[in-house]
């Protein structure tokens, strides 16, 4: 098992919250605090989540991703997906979620992050 | 159902306290069991899925964040079928048929998306519950790998 992370970046009006390790109920709970204490600091008007590095969600990632979504749109902000793993999107999508957080793969954006993250290693 | 009645080949039990740092470790020693019949690794994903949203229930609804025990039992059989359960001496639900039903939550605060279920009964070949209000739940799930 590995731990859950998350690395926060703001660019250009956009928060981008990149979640790596395993969500469960237990860890999403750290995931979810650090989003929206800086969803509030920055008020973006974008939200990416990037999943690309979660190893394992069950629903409550998806309740994560749910609730940031309505947390954002409180505040004016939209939500997006970026990069879910086969397993992870199918969770998603069991939801419907797709059908209002648009799903992004292999941006630009999150290209940036991709490289951040591999200049960390 | 028939894997029930023959003798397992092989049979673990776990009894865990009921705190959510617990969920990662009965994923983890349900996945270690699994891993003797050789699943494919979506299935194995699937498996542990379905684990971590019935332990998560036991902790969360059986419970109530109030302490007590959650009870695993695995069993592997010959044709690579595994069956688990899952069993709290909770609260008991009221209404199993409601609880099941995709987008139904038990919790107000939206952070749940009440797909737990639903989650376990697309990833399991079958679910199980049985319950009584003020004594507990059980869910069994079956998985028989490909």
């Amino acid at each position: 098992m590995k731990q859950a992370t998350v690395k926060l970046h703001t660019a250009a009006n956009r928060l981008i919250a990149a979640i790596g390790g395993d969500i469960d109920h237990h860890s999403a709970a750290d995931v979810r605090a650090a989003i929206d204490r800086e969803l509030y600091l920055q008020k973006p008007q974008i939200l990416i989540l990037e999943l690309s590095a979660v190893d394992f969600m069950d629903s409550s990632g998806l309740g994560l991703v749910l609730g940031r979504y309505t947390k954002a749109k409180e505040i004016g902000c939209s939500t997006r997906v970026a990069n879910p793993t086969a397993a992870v999107e199918r969770i998603l999508k069991l939801s419907g979620c797709e059908k209002y957080i648009p799903f992004l793969q292999d941006t630009e954006i999150t290209r940036e992050v991709y490289n951040e993250r591999k200049g960390e290693n | 159902m028939r894997g029930e009645r023959r003798k397992p080949t092989n049979e673990m039990k776990l009894e865990l306290a009921s705190r959510s740092v617990n969920e990662a470790l009965a994923r983890a020693a349900v996945s270690a069991m699994a891993t003797q019949l050789d699943p494919k690794l979506d299935e194995l994903t699937e498996l542990r899925t379905a684990v971590s949203e019935a332990v998560t229930n036991a902790i969360i609804h059986g419970y109530r964040g109030s302490e007590g025990t959650v009870y695993i039992n695995c069993r592997c059989y010959a044709d690579r079928t595994m069956v688990v359960k899952i069993k709290d001496k909770g609260c008991g639900i009221e209404n199993i048929e409601q609880a099941r039903e995709p987008l139904y939550t038990g919790d107000p605060s939206g952070e749940r998306g009440g797909m737990g279920f639903a989650i376990m009964e697309s990833f399991c070949d079958r679910v199980k519950v049985t319950s009584k209000p003020n004594a507990g739940t059980t869910v069994t799930l079956t998985k028989r790998f490909r």
